[in-house]
């Protein structure tokens, strides 16, 4: 149950909670309507990190006032996510750059393979064109 | 009154919060490749711990911040480990 709580304290936990939420839906829409990787790892990290941040002040102030004394263990949310978001977004952009690099390294190789095999065909009809078959006797 | 408003302003943040988790699922199917996949299943899971927030906030209970706290720590491990098998195929070498 939502207990009773004073008119200040419940207005400024309903703007948190909504900036909050707010925040957080921007950056899931930007990961929606970015066009590349490596532009999409940006927006959940930014939005969510803030939001998650106006939502975890929102249950603290509401705990401090409701209960009977300072809640501020929502601190060690608003800590340790904004510490260890960037440190998977990096590692999740060094693994992506990794498969991005082997993926040209196969293109490239496809390429000169192919283009190896189309030398070697327009030499042998060089070479076929210099020197003419024969021509078969025409059958008396 | 107050009530009202938290009550209000709680079950607006719930509807925005699942529409995001929807869009970031919308992306897990989708994404071109593996590793968009993996950004927008941390997105989901960021926004299901919000939700977890939220639904504390509205119980009035305690608990429900250690399964938050347990959701941002699972969150990140499950994220850089997926990264990790992105890159190297082994996540334990």
């Amino acid at each position: 149950m939502i207990s009773e709580l004073p008119l200040w304290a419940a207005i400024l936990v309903a703007v948190l909670v909504l900036g909050g939420a707010a925040l957080t839906l921007l950056g899931s829409l930007g990961l929606l309507r970015t066009p590349t990787f490596y532009s999409r790892v940006h927006p959940p990290t930014l939005g969510g990190t803030l939001g998650m941040s106006g939502v975890l002040f929102a249950s603290m102030v509401y705990f401090s006032v409701t209960g009977k004394r300072l809640s501020v263990h929502e601190l060690l949310i608003v800590v340790i996510v904004p510490v260890v978001t960037p440190i998977t977004m990096m590692l999740l952009a060094r693994a992506a750059l990794f498969r991005d690099r082997q993926v040209r390294r196969d293109d490239e190789e496809a390429y000169a393979r192919s283009r190896r095999v189309a030398d070697e065909l327009a030499q042998a009809e060089e070479e076929a064109a210099r020197h003419p078959e024969p021509e078969a006797e025409p059958p008396p | 009154m107050s009530v009202t408003i938290v009550s209000w302003a709680l079950l607006g943040a719930h509807a925005m919060l699942a529409v995001g988790m929807l869009l970031a699922g919308y992306r897990v199917f989708k994404g071109p490749r593996a590793q968009d996949r993996v950004l927008a299943f941390d997105a989901v899971y960021l926004n299901a711990m919000l939700q977890t927030v939220l639904l504390g906030i509205r119980a009035g209970d305690d608990v429900f911040f250690e399964a938050a706290l347990m959701m941002a720590l699972l969150g990140f491990v499950s994220s850089s480990a997926l990264a990790k098998f992105l890159m190297r195929g082994e996540v334990i070498e």
